[in-house]
């Protein structure tokens, strides 16, 4: 049997029971997605957004595992003939400008508003009434960006190289591209010990709570 | 069991997991997780219900459409389990709680209106990407794209960028 399933491939253009068994299958995998990045402390705006003031480094550590760690099994069960990393990879193309200029901008929103899009959602679900807030913005900001869309011009699409992976860039084998990024995150994760403690005594020394104070205003 | 808020998974062990779900994503479904997209979804819906004409007149909202309704979506489905899965990890960990997460001296009214502003930043920024960090960086980067890794080290750079601008909202 290779993998993905071929009963629930090409997701969009499913009717009948297929689409409702990739419903249940979506929902069961949401249930674990949300119960994980609460458990990492991913519904917490101080715990995110440590990342930036040197404080908590959660977020590249969980992120960077979970990259590193599903690239891995990708690679290795690709090789083995039960996964089609291609069919997986033709829904990742590549638009290099629109992702670079967009990408900046979702990280401002990121320290402005303490989550990103995902994370709101789990900050949600916990009760925070700021993670809620921010659904409401992402809800909005996206609305938004249909109606001006138009205007945008070619820019939504330049820099378009398809599907464009790093092991065609630079051409090695995917498990090449594998072993490097699991080389790169034990290099990132030695690097965040070090932050994490100099931020933590920087912070000391100010007198300050060692990471970002998290208390929060029962309504 | 012992409820402490404070306590969180060691973030190698978290991370394993949230690898371990998206992994078998890929394996049943053929693609990865996400979030902005279902945002989006719920944004075309309610549009649609207050200007049909209008929604169905704007490209990227009657593309969202076409076949079945706005939230007969995979995303959509899967962010309604996110909230189970989210307030059930915030229940039995003693954090499920109505507040408004800010730091000590700064105001609940401001920190909601720079929510609200930081969030729609996200979701314009979100459709011209394709993607947030659910569905671009971590499910696309895992899977080698070059332009998921483009976007990753993009939202740190704007990210280290904004801190200090904001930081008084976390004191």
């Amino acid at each position: 049997m290779s993998f993905p399933l071929s009963y629930l491939a090409d997701f969009d253009s499913l009717a009948g029971s297929p689409r409702l068994v990739g419903l249940a299958v979506a929902i069961g995998v949401g249930i674990a997605f949300g119960f994980v990045m609460e458990r990492a402390g991913f519904g917490r705006a101080q715990k995110l957004v440590g990342q930036f003031y040197g404080t908590d480094l959660t977020v590249l550590k969980v992120m960077f595992t979970a990259i590193a760690s599903a690239m891995v099994g990708a690679v290795v069960l690709s090789g083995a003939g039960l996964l089609d990393l291609e069919a997986v990879q033709f829904n990742y193309p590549t638009f290099l400008w629109p992702m670079i200029v967009g990408g900046v901008v979702l990280g401002i929103g990121f320290v402005v508003s303490g989550y990103c899009p995902g994370t709101s959602f789990v900050a949600t679900a916990s009760g925070k009434l700021d993670g809620l807030a921010t659904v409401l913005g992402v809800v909005a900001g996206s609305v938004v960006y249909a109606e001006v869309e138009p205007k945008l011009g070619a820019f939504p699409t330049s820099g378009k190289l398809g599907v464009f992976t790093l092991s065609r860039w630079l051409n090695v084998h995917p498990a090449v591209v594998a072993a490097l990024v699991v080389a790169l995150a034990l290099v990132a994760f030695t690097v965040a010990g070090w932050v994490e403690r100099r931020g933590r005594a920087t912070s000391q020394s100010r007198n300050e709570s060692p990471s970002l104070s998290t208390e929060g205003v029962p309504t | 069991m012992e409820r402490d808020p404070e306590k969180f998974w060691n973030p190698y062990v978290a991370g394993l997991a949230l690898g371990a779900v998206l992994l078998v994503t890929y394996l049943v479904m053929g693609r990865g997780l996400g979030a902005s997209g279902a945002s989006f979804r719920v944004g075309v819906w309610a549009t649609s219900v207050v200007a049909p004409a209008h929604a169905s007149a704007v490209p990227a909202m009657s593309g969202a459409m076409e076949d079945h309704h706005p939230l007969d979506d995979w995303l959509v489905f899967e962010v309604l389990g996110m909230l189970v899965g989210g307030a059930l990890a915030a229940w039995t960990s003693g954090r499920l709680r109505r507040e408004v997460l800010k730091g000590p001296t700064f105001g609940a009214a401001g920190r909601l209106a720079l929510a609200v502003a930081g969030g729609a930043l996200m979701g314009f920024a979100a459709k011209l990407t394709r993607g947030c960090t659910s569905g671009q960086a971590l499910s696309g980067g895992a899977v080698q794209s070059v332009g998921s890794w483009a976007f990753m080290f993009s939202v740190f750079a704007g990210g280290y960028a904004a801190a200090y601008f904001l930081r008084r909202q976390w004191r």
